[in-house]
């Protein structure tokens, strides 16, 4: 055993069987609805923001409204720019927002719609009227994956509505895509060091709203424009996910460097101790205090549990998948606990996570790394590896049923659990949950197959 | 039924100027026309199928999700490669919850979800050889007895021709390759792909298979999808009745069935919206009848069941189906009497697909429910009106560029017999090609509504306050966000079977549970001085 140490591929494919990423729109689209009071509008085919309409609701279990400038054959010949117009006006008059925020699609890029110019062209005809704000994010689908569409959108953000003003004491904090319950467990984090933070953007409330007593068209939260363009007068930015660190282009916290000249902070998802310890760190020379005590208590029970549970968890094989940078942060926890991480599986192409898992986390020697992949290529490993646990979203159900292993459901898209909204990441709590969840899975899976049907494992 | 009270509904003209009057002029205008107040002793045009207008967030979705989606996705034996960018082959990968049984050979590819994945250098340089290299890929992996290919936006942009590409792989490979141009912007909503999609089965793939199967008696049930196991139920009764069922459209079924589907002595069609170009067309080119069937609702199932064995006119396979009906109604009556108290009087109000807000009803009514308001997402005027206004219905642009297909009688392949059997029942009074449509089974007064947007249910739920509330997962959770029951009736909420006799009995105990749990008493909470929304709900009175 043990022996695989190459991570090279001996066949490639032309087509993607099952795919382990979603399309750019769709990450923009979270993002948008992380804006307060503002109506996410897909310029492309009704299809498309169905289509993401339908797959955010099957995870958030929400009400998602995302409006469409509806392409129909003429538009798609002639362009989209009177359609746009109609979108607009109708989404202005039906939801007054204060922000609309456009993506495209592969449809209208292919195409060529100028959307800046679009946008520019609207205002101007409409010019006297009291209009929301209009922002854009170029999201085709056939360049990268819907994480790609997640950072561009973040991007289109702060470079509509960051300015320069007063420096403040405010930090930025770009989260990446988690959950709406890790946003609120970073949002406390913050307070309690006495951070008055902006999250960029802020999807905690609007994704996760409770039962109404009566109804509202826009649900409440988000990040308001205000804290926006109070952007580019933060004290610090700190953006989460290490493959966005080393990203080439501009992210969103490189840009109010350069323009603003605020410090970033990069850190990878604070999952497990030693990442988690290193955010807290950066919070607590962002804040200048200690550590509540708090969360060394926390930390402290979670480095309990890893003692606790570390027969159930040490030495077997686990396979991680999903984001590049969700991977990333899984598989600096479950390294700490003891699993013995196998393969790390992505549909994004980075070009980074091989080298960030490697370089920065140190994993085994013999743990297989494939980005830029599909599930189907996921499964062929997994029938040789035999892991004992998966850990990812629910579209790799299939491939736990067929190797008759644990599933543990984390990340985008959880449509086969309740609570995907809910399911916690980061920091000490979070990991605190992930840990109880994999071993008790390991464990569950251990008991039901024991002759006997012992009560102690 | 003979308990049925008599129910008035209020003339709803105020709410529909109020909706209305926030529209902008010439939109308001517009949606007026897809806003009927239904008189069935009436003729009432009910404007349907035309373009949502864009910013009114509607729960239609594209061409390409009614061919690949609804129609081929339930399909086993092939592989359905989707040719563009990632998401709508992600998006559409088995997430209708068509059930299927693969049986001992387990030839199953529906689980899977194929994608050329372009990248941008294929959108700028073109991806047939990518397509061909795909398709080779899966008949090498899979072996598969056909393969498909669904275009997507940027492929009929970029000039991509996936039937040339089709032709050569077919060529190549030896197996049944045929590609569909079913681009999301054709068209105006899924129902485009429908049609795409029954054109492309019909030259491509009915009529390979001439071998005609045992049984005195064949059919084809069109238009059945096997949502939450449905075809099941039905399959059951067909087995019972002693019918060869060859094929279903597309429910459980296989591309070597569809290539043997001419073959049957009468096509029975369920959802009128998407299949009935197929019904149309094996009639023209084979001479097989098509009859409309409901299998939604205990009722229309055994009028359904009856149909067809007076189609066949044969004594056995009538005291066959009555014995059914017999020993069926049985069990349906124990429930219907359980759960009516409790639902009697209840306000539904229904939006979703191209039939189902039609058939549903059926099963509210047996419960003794109303359905105050219902509408379809994608359907055309004869869906509403009745096939009788086919003739009048005016083609617009959008309609136009999906092909009709003409079709011409097949010289050795027809079957004389058939029409002259049809001819025979017609004079007995049979019918035939007999959809008439929703509006002439709604109450007066109800208010029907196509292709209805958020901004419309809403202002219609806060109008209505009804009890239960049946859309799509779209819709789900802004409905109970207002404290109101809401049944997908895509999905079934991940419930059913709800055909047959066994589906509504299923059904009828769902919508006891939903309606009466105690759920919907909790949400306003104890310190808030304002009347329960259950109170408000039970206020209702008609």
């Amino acid at each position: 055993m043990n022996t695989t140490v190459s991570n090279q591929r001996t066949k490639t494919y032309a087509a993607t069987r099952n795919a382990c990423k979603i399309c750019a729109p769709l990450g923009a689209s979270v993002v948008f609805k992380g804006v307060r009071n503002c109506v996410p509008l897909i310029h492309g085919s009704q299809g498309c923001s169905t289509y993401i309409r339908r797959y955010m609701i099957s995870h958030y279990k929400e009400p998602m409204d995302i409006a469409s400038t509806n392409f129909t054959e003429e538009a798609a010949i002639f362009g989209g720019e009177r359609n746009f117009d109609t979108a607009v006006r109708n989404i202005i008059e039906q939801y007054n927002p204060e922000s609309i925020a456009v993506a495209s699609t592969c449809l209208s890029e292919t195409i060529g719609d100028d959307m800046e110019k679009i946008i520019r062209q609207f205002k101007a005809r409409h010019a006297g009227e009291s209009l929301p704000d209009i922002f854009f994010a170029s999201t085709p689908s056939y360049k990268g994956t819907h994480m790609d569409g997640f950072h561009a959108a973040t991007l289109s953000l702060v470079k509509h509505f960051a300015s320069s003003g007063e420096p403040t004491n405010k930090i930025n904090v770009f989260p990446g895509f988690v959950s709406p319950q890790d946003i609120r467990n970073l949002k406390t984090i913050l307070q309690d060091f006495g951070l008055e933070a902006t999250f960029i953007t802020d999807y905690d409330e609007t994704m996760d709203n409770p039962s109404w007593y009566t109804y509202k068209n826009l649900p409440e939260g988000g990040t308001s424009i205000a804290q926006l363009q109070s952007a580019g007068s933060a004290m610090a930015s700190v953006e989460l996910g290490k493959t966005l660190a080393k990203q080439q282009e501009e992210t969103a916290g490189t840009y109010l460097n350069h323009q603003f000249g605020i410090p970033k902070i990069s850190l990878g998802l604070p999952i497990g101790i030693h990442e988690s310890d290193a955010f807290f760190k950066a919070l607590e020379s962002l804040s200048g205090k200690e550590s509540p005590a708090k969360y060394i208590a926390e930390r402290g029970r979670l480095v309990d549990a890893y003692v606790d549970g570390h027969k159930y968890n040490f030495g077997k094989k686990a396979v991680v998948y999903g984001e590049e940078d969700l991977v990333i942060g899984l598989v600096s926890f479950l390294e700490e606990i003891g699993l013995d991480v196998v393969l790390c599986v992505s549909g994004g192409k980075s070009g980074q996570m091989k080298r960030i898992l490697k370089e920065d986390i140190q994993i085994k020697s013999h743990t297989e790394i494939l980005d830029d992949t599909d599930f189907e290529e996921m499964a062929e490993r997994c029938r040789e590896i035999r892991p004992d646990i998966l850990i990812g979203n629910s579209k790799g159900y299939y491939i736990s049923r067929e190797l008759n292993i644990p599933l543990v459901r984390v990340g985008f898209p959880i449509h086969d659990r309740m609570g995907a909204q809910r399911v916690q990441h980061l920091a000490y709590i979070g990991t605190q949950s992930l840990f109880d969840k994999i071993t008790n899975a390991l464990i569950e899976k251990k008991q039901n197959e024991s002759p006997v049907g012992y009560k102690y494992m | 039924m003979s308990d049925k009270k008599k129910i008035e509904l209020p003339d709803p003209s105020d709410i529909k100027e109020d909706i209305l009057a926030k529209y902008p002029k010439k939109v308001a205008k517009k949606r007026a026309k897809s806003m009927v107040i239904n008189d069935p002793e009436m003729d009432q045009e009910q404007q349907s199928n035309v373009r949502t207008i864009p910013g009114i967030i509607t729960q239609r979705g594209c061409c390409y999700a009614g061919c690949k989606g609804v129609v081929l996705g339930p399909t086993r034996d092939i592989v359905n490669l989707t040719h563009g960018p990632i998401g709508c082959g992600f998006y559409s990968w088995l997430t209708r919850r068509n059930q299927t049984d693969p049986g001992p050979d387990g030839e199953n590819y529906m689980t899977y979800c194929f994608s050329t994945d372009m990248q941008d250098s294929n959108i700028v340089f073109g991806g047939e050889k990518k397509l061909a290299d795909a398709i080779r890929e899966a008949y090498e992996i899979f072996k598969p007895h056909a393969i498909s290919i669904f275009s997507t936006c940027p492929i009929g942009l970029i000039g991509d021709d996936i039937h040339t590409v089709a032709r050569q792989m077919k060529q190549e490979l030896g197996i049944n390759v045929f590609g569909f141009s079913c681009e999301g912007y054709k068209g105006v909503s899924q129902s485009a792909g429908h049609h795409i999609a029954n054109n492309r089965i019909f030259t491509d793939v009915v009529g390979l298979d001439d071998v005609v199967r045992p049984g005195k008696f064949r059919v084809n049930l069109l238009g059945e999808y096997n949502i939450g196991g449905d075809a099941f139920i039905l399959e059951k009764y067909f087995e019972q009745m002693d019918i060869n069922l060859v094929s279903t459209y597309s429910g459980n079924s296989t591309v070597r069935d569809f290539e043997n589907s001419h073959t049957v002595d009468l096509n029975m069609v369920m959802c009128h919206r998407s299949i009935n170009y197929i019904a149309e067309m094996m009639e023209k080119k084979y001479g097989i009848p098509w009859i409309k069937v409901n299998f939604i609702g205990a009722e229309a199932t055994a009028k359904s069941l009856r149909k067809i064995a007076e189609y066949f006119e044969d004594d056995q396979l009538k005291s066959k189906v009555e014995k059914i009906i017999k020993s069926e109604m049985k069990e349906v009556k124990i429930v219907i009497d359980q759960v009516k108290p409790r639902l009697e009087g209840k306000v539904a109000m229904m939006y979703v697909g191209g039939s189902r807000a039609h058939h549903y009803q059926e099963l509210f009514n047996e419960m003794g429910m109303v359905t105050v308001s219902a509408g379809y997402e994608f359907a055309h005027r004869d869906d509403y009106e009745g096939r009788k206004v086919l003739d009048s219905i005016k083609i617009d642009a959008d309609s136009r560029n999906i092909e009709e297909l003409t079709v011409v009688k097949d010289e050795t392949k027809f079957r004389p017999e058939l029409p002259e059997k049809k001819a025979s029942l017609l004079e007995k009074g049979y019918r035939f090609e007999d959809y008439e449509g929703m509006m002439p089974d709604m109450k007066k007064n109800s208010l029907v509504v196509d292709d209805i947007s958020h901004w419309e249910s809403e202002k219609l739920i806060e109008y209505y306050k009804p009890d239960i509330f049946c859309a799509g997962i779209k819709e789900k959770y802004v409905i109970q966000k207002y404290g109101i029951p809401m049944k997908q009736l895509h999905s079934y909420d991940y419930g059913g079977p709800y055909a047959g006799f066994k589906g509504a009995i299923n059904f009828y105990k769902e919508i006891d549970r939903m309606i009466n749990t105690n759920v919907w008493k909790l949400i306003a909470p104890p310190w808030k001085n304002q009347p329960e929304i259950v109170a408000k709900m039970a206020d209702v009175e008609y």
